[in-house]
């Protein structure tokens, strides 16, 4: 009974602070877009214009719903959960903190500890972009379909990429739970050491992976105005919007645990963070939330650098590029494991 | 003789690119720390340079009277004839220093009526370089609206009540101030 209530509560605020990310990244793409262009960017809701995504929010929910007379009405209306939902969804399983000790209970921070830990994210960012598959044929207009069947086709290529990169985490590993992955690299060091090239392909595969530039075909606004979410307005758009930003921040917390050790605090041992106590879980807590955003920064700051790929260098260089580096990676790996055992 | 330039072709090491990414990064985040270039409007305000064609103003004699003796030079400049002006008899006494000697010499006249259009007008300053008696200026102001077309146009008092707002330089400074 009581791990039911832990769990709950768990979810509430795993939910609650995922939630409070989707909007601190609005603030700082906008924020942070506009200090790379020389401008300051909205600073007048709030100090600073921290409340800048509320008053964006007030905004999608007071405007008109619309929706058009030629779409197909269900899948119209449901499209934009089924992007947002596998993306909160798969922050589920990414441990985000040490255990600690509470009335004798070990309370795992980490809401679900699935034996198929890394192929559940996997699923779900691959359901997520049924969302945007969904919400362009639903449309039923030219350019929305553009859009989907280009975020279909991207998805496919870019998700091999991103699997292969993982198989040679998880041959280092040997399994596929996430307090594994991060265990073992407390034990070993991080896999960004360990797998350098790895890390750089499913980086790369992410951006792909989340249709955020320069990978960003499905929107790409002046091409396909838009993209799979022309026909969409007010909070259904908001929904597609907020889960592009929150895929973003699940795959941060991926590519974290993955490669950076998840919540283990550099330079600081297990047993040093043990004897630490409930400060402990709260300096591996932020050490886990202070690696996320980096790699959301870098998003943002990759996405006002880079131009956008066109159609076809993007499928060479997922296919031609990319998948031929992952294979090698896990021959390189296998060799390598072979030698030293 | 046509000169080649050769195609470019990118060095062995160039097709990474990571590299180049990584520079345009660095790019980017040297712009994320430089001065910001926006001007907080209403809070701040742009000083215009000197010579700015902005609102106009009737000039005023440091005895407070009116330099305009009605001549309708500025009318007959006014490329988009926004400005109207009907002279009466003039209601000072002792007649004025004068610039130009010829209109000294004829009967004083004084502008009865002053009106400028400001909607009609296209800031050219053509009226500023017909007057003889320097008495219609441009002035720095730029942020002026107008609710309806009727107060648009500028009559003789509010143009001389420009003048007061403007005498003393920049307004925009004395303003911030």
């Amino acid at each position: 009974m009581f791990n039911i209530w832990i769990t709950l509560i768990q979810i509430v605020v795993v939910f609650g602070v995922t939630m409070l990310g989707i909007m601190v990244c609005i603030y700082l793409e906008r924020r942070v877009s506009a200090f790379l262009q020389d401008r300051l960017g909205p600073n007048r809701t709030g100090p600073k214009g921290l409340l800048q995504p509320i008053a964006d929010g007030i905004k999608f929910f007071m405007k008109e719903d619309i929706i058009p007379d030629f779409v197909i009405r269900w899948l119209y209306i449901l499209s934009p959960g089924i992007l947002m939902a596998p993306a909160l969804l798969g922050i589920a399983v990414i441990p985000f903190g040490k255990p600690f000790e509470l009335f004798g209970y070990t309370i795992p921070m980490q809401i679900a500890d699935l034996n198929i830990g890394i192929l559940y994210i996997l699923a779900m960012t691959s359901i997520g972009i049924y969302g945007l598959v969904l919400g362009g044929w639903s449309s039923n207009s030219k350019y929305p379909l553009l859009g989907g069947l280009r975020s279909s086709a991207q998805m496919i290529s870019y998700e091999l990429t991103m699997g292969l990169a993982i198989v040679s985490v998880l041959m280092a590993t040997g399994s596929m739970l996430m307090s594994d992955i991060v265990a073992e690299q407390m034990q070993n060091g991080w896999f960004i050491w360990r797998q350098p090239l790895a890390f750089v392909l499913f980086w790369i595969a992410i951006f792909a992976e989340t249709n955020r530039l320069p990978f960003d075909m499905t929107e790409a606004e002046q091409e396909l105005v838009g993209g799979y979410h022309t026909e969409y307005s007010s909070m259904k758009f908001a929904m597609f919007f907020m889960g592009e930003y929150a895929s973003m921040i699940t795959v941060s917390a991926l590519i974290t645990t993955l490669f950076l050790g998840g919540w283990a605090v550099p330079f600081v041992s297990l047993e040093t963070l043990d004897s630490f106590g409930i400060w402990g879980t709260l300096l591996s807590v932020a050490s886990f939330v202070a690696k996320t955003g980096f790699f959301i920064l870098v998003y943002i700051w990759v996405r006002w650098t880079l131009p956008r790929f066109r159609y076809d260098q993007l499928m060479r260089l997922g296919w031609k590029v990319l998948l031929p580096i992952a294979l090698f990676n896990i021959v390189l790996t296998g060799i390598l494991m072979a030698v030293w055992k | 003789m046509g000169t080649i330039i050769k195609k470019y072709e990118p060095k062995w090491s160039d097709r990474f690119y990571l590299v180049a990414i990584l520079q345009g990064m660095m790019i980017t985040l040297k712009h994320f720390f430089r001065k910001k270039i926006t001007i907080e409007y209403p809070d701040v305000k742009r000083q215009p340079k000197p010579g700015y064609r902005g609102l106009h103003r009737l000039n005023k004699h440091e005895d407070g009277k009116i330099k305009c003796v009605a001549c309708g030079m500025c009318a007959s400049a006014c490329p988009a004839d926004a400005i109207t002006v009907i002279p009466i008899e003039s209601p000072y006494e002792e007649s004025r220093p004068s610039i130009s000697e010829k209109y000294a010499q004829s009967e004083e006249r004084f502008p009865g009526t002053f009106e400028i259009n400001e909607l009609r007008c296209i800031f050219c300053g053509m009226c500023e370089e017909a007057c003889p008696e320097a008495a219609i200026e441009l002035t720095e102001i730029y942020d002026f609206t107008y609710l309806a077309r009727k107060q648009a146009i500028m009559d003789k008092e509010s143009l001389l009540d420009i003048f007061d707002k403007t005498k003393n330089g920049n307004f925009y400074l004395q303003e911030a101030k």
